[in-house]
């Protein structure tokens, strides 16, 4: 890759990249944040940086409907400058950020103290989600409107259950009203209760605690009722199981809006990744079984599952040495996410288009937004090379977490550039 | 095979196959399972003289680590370090103290500091004396006295010894175990201590409330009728039931679990008429079992607990020696050029 520079107009030109939607060669003229215009190889078009970006794939840039940011209030486990910086490694150039900060993102306050702070220090577009009962608790419904006024993009619980289903109901039935789109992570807590595993054979060999399928998939079915019934735009995320993904293509065909992400790690790994005690692998919900993660990686080829989030969840590392059942629940995937799918692609379980599609597009449209490469929009952009490797380790990750989940493997897709609104928020020559 | 349980392997085994932790019996084969009760049987007798001492552990320091309280195991642990000649430390620690993982690693790191050769841990999560093995002291041989729901292999081993003495052997043993395996990380270190020594059937006798999830894989059959489950069987153990499952609405009542559960004489009388009635103690008399049953002719439940003592010198001995191996080794390497 090499840079020069000249006096003209464009902002920037990224030369002899393929756009990944169709695979030819482009041209990507940027001015004034946006996409200018986009030209065949043989464009003579020159601006003040032009950047050679052969072997490369153009991308729009990912989108991340979950992602934890941990600011304000759980420094120590990373905060908006580090873990933007991390999204913009991974090619991420929106993220969602999920409620579960401390103060809570319950009230406009903490969303505009969230948004300045990004704007200061993100390096991508950071867009809240609020919490859509006060305090996360399930109990109170939240300034919805206001949330929503002051920037946030969407009403979920974090990874915090409304249990009381009279509670959901009303939160679904307010959120309507105003043409929110409300986000939950499926999980009935009283059968979820205490376990932190999946219910299968290496639960009852390794005497953990499970979590069954059912935890899952009983809200699944009184969310869809409930939505169904107070026609709020409900988005499910993370799923973990075959029947929650049965019953979403059943949602849909009666007619509810209803959409859905997975985390990444979901289509890669299963319940086995607990057999050695690793607690890296202590994800919520649960890592499960193999019918599982064939049922959902069949969800996104078939377009059933809309997007595939990162579930970031950058931790200290006291967080996860302790024994199991002790340590607390997520990964950081961030950084990991585009080559954890580029493997995905090698094995042949889903093509590349489908893999980029449900870190773009798809996500987008979930919170009413898009994510193309065409004159006029955003120059949100990510450039990979598909081919390069690259293992993953402590000197070279942003994230303030370092529990990702392949120390010291050589992965495929190397992120050479992000770009968002125009401006390099990740670039291989800045490391 | 999956990579995680060949490192699970490795982690309580040298690379000479030598013990140096004794964490779980996953992954321990048939040849050593033999080697420890041969080395137990060896030690029976040293618990049968005027001076029950061996100089095996002269020098050592052992810390009995119990983060969850506990009676006879503590003590047939003590007993044993005393036994191999080990200075022994007990410490009973709170849990309340050590919640967080951080201060469970500090505590430890301390008593490393201490030079300590061997600490025996007794926690209530799964795989706490694993993450210590793997995270925290490596250097000190970590044996597992009892770990949430996941394992309890001195005990399952001695339960082996035990059921050698009086059958023999294990080719063609039926055994079942009854009640709350669901909680027990005595039954799962059981089940797989004898189905790596070559018993013909484990059968496990329980409500469904009671079973783990696909119980069926680890290589059990499953029975709800305790009366068709005791048919032919050459062992029966009983499990321990907690009054906690009352309350967890796992179980209605003693009174109707002892109906349908408890080991009474009518019930053993269904089984094969030299059949053995074990139980890991401490037992709750008229909740489990009758008390002519504990008392009684065909109950070796004393045998287990003199058995424990041998084991854990067995077991102990074995680990320190894998773990000095594998010290020599590393210095050995690091003064290499």
């Amino acid at each position: 890759m090499s840079v020069t520079t000249k006096h003209s107009s464009p902002d920037l030109i990224l030369v002899g990249g393929r756009l990944a939607t169709n695979g030819e060669v482009t041209t990507v003229v940027i001015r004034d944040g946006k996409i200018a215009a986009l030209a065949g190889p043989e464009s003579r078009q020159t601006a003040e940086r032009t950047i050679d970006v052969s072997g490369c794939l153009i991308s729009a840039g990912f989108v991340d409907l979950c992602c934890n940011l941990r600011e304000p209030g759980n420094g120590q486990k990373g905060n908006i400058a580090s873990e933007s910086r991390a999204a913009a490694h991974g090619g991420f150039t929106t993220l969602c950020a999920s409620p579960e900060t401390s103060p809570v993102n319950d009230s406009g306050a903490v969303t505009n103290l969230i948004l300045d702070v990004a704007a200061k220090r993100s390096s991508v577009r950071i867009l809240p989600v609020g919490a859509i009962t006060r305090g996360l608790e399930g109990e109170l419904l939240s300034d919805m409107a206001g949330l929503s006024g002051a920037g946030c993009i969407a009403l979920g619980n974090g990874s915090r259950p409304v249990s009381n289903a009279r509670v959901l109901r009303r939160c679904m039935a307010y959120a309507q009203t105003f043409g929110l789109t409300v986000m939950f992570s499926p999980e009935n807590q009283a059968l979820a209760a205490d376990g932190y595993a999946h219910d299968g054979l290496v639960a009852s060999r390794l005497g953990l605690v499970g979590i069954p399928e059912v935890a899952e998939t009983a809200a699944v079915m009184e969310m869809l009722l409930l939505a169904e019934e107070t026609g709020v735009r409900l988005h499910l995320s993370q799923l973990s199981c075959a029947r929650s993904v049965e019953m979403l293509m059943e949602g849909r065909r009666r007619g509810i809006a209803v959409t859905a992400d997975v985390a990444m790690h979901q289509l890669l790994f299963t319940g086995n990744a607990l057999s050695g005690f690793d607690s890296r692998f202590h994800v919520r919900p649960p890592l499960r079984s193999e019918s599982d993660r064939q049922a959902l990686l069949a969800g996104v080829r078939e377009g059933v599952i809309d997007a595939i989030t990162s579930q970031h969840q950058p931790h200290d590392s006291a967080a996860k040495q302790a024994p199991l059942a002790a340590t607390e629940p997520g990964l950081s995937t961030i950084e990991t996410t585009l080559s954890m799918g580029l493997v995905l692609v090698e094995r042949g379980e889903l093509s590349q288009q489908q893999l980029l599609k449900a870190l773009t597009e798809g996500p987008a449209s979930v919170i009413g937004r898009r994510a193309v490469i065409e004159p006029g929009a955003p120059a949100d952009l990510c450039v990979f090379d598909p081919a390069a490797v690259w293992t993953p380790a402590a000197s070279n990750l942003c994230s303030a977490g370092l529990h990702h989940p392949f120390p010291s493997k050589s992965l495929p897709g190397v992120v050479r550039l992000t770009l968002c609104d125009g401006v390099s928020a990740w670039s291989s020559e800045s490391v | 095979m999956t990579a995680q349980d060949s490192s699970r392997t490795s982690l309580q085994l040298t690379e000479e196959g030598q013990l140096r932790h004794f964490l779980t019996l996953d992954g321990l084969d048939r040849a050593l399972l033999t080697d420890i009760l041969d080395t137990a049987d060896s030690f029976i007798e040293v618990g049968e003289r005027s001076i029950k001492k061996v100089p095996l552990l002269r020098g050592r320091t052992v810390v009995n680590l119990f983060f969850e309280s506990s009676t006879r195991t503590r003590s047939t642990f003590e007993l044993a370090a005393k036994r191999l000649s080990a200075d022994v430390l007990n410490l009973d620690i709170n849990t309340s103290a050590t919640s967080k993982g951080e201060s469970l690693s500090d505590t430890l790191l301390n008593l490393e500091a201490m030079a300590s050769d061997m600490f025996v841990v007794r926690h209530s999560q799964s795989g706490a004396p694993h993450f210590i093995a793997e995270s925290v002291t490596p250097g000190v041989a970590i044996i597992n006295a009892g770990d949430g729901r996941h394992a309890h292999p001195t005990q399952a081993m001695l339960d082996m010894l035990t059921i050698r003495q009086h059958k023999g052997g294990f080719e063609g043993l039926k055994v079942a175990i009854v009640g709350d395996v669901l909680h027990s990380r005595v039954a799962r270190s059981q089940i797989r201590a004898l189905q790596e020594l070559g018993a013909a059937e484990v059968r496990v006798i329980a409500p469904a409330t009671l079973l783990p999830r696909d119980v069926e894989a680890l290589g059990c059959t499953v029975q709800y009728d305790m009366a068709r489950g005791m048919q032919d069987l050459d062992v029966v153990i009983m499990l321990r039931l907690q009054k906690e499952r009352m309350e967890g609405a796992l179980l209605p009542s003693e009174r109707e679990f002892y109906r349908l559960y408890g080991l009474s004489q009518e019930k053993l009388a269904l089984a094969h008429p030299e059949c053995i009635v074990m139980h890991p103690g401490p037992i709750n008399r008229g909740v489990e079992i009758e008390s002519a049953v504990a008392d009684g002719p065909q109950s070796v439940i004393l045998d287990q607990v003199t058995n424990g003592i041998a084991i854990r010198m067995a077991v102990m001995s074995m680990a320190m020696g894998g773990q000095m191996a594998e010290r020599n080794r590393q210095s050995a390497a690091r003064k290499a050029p």
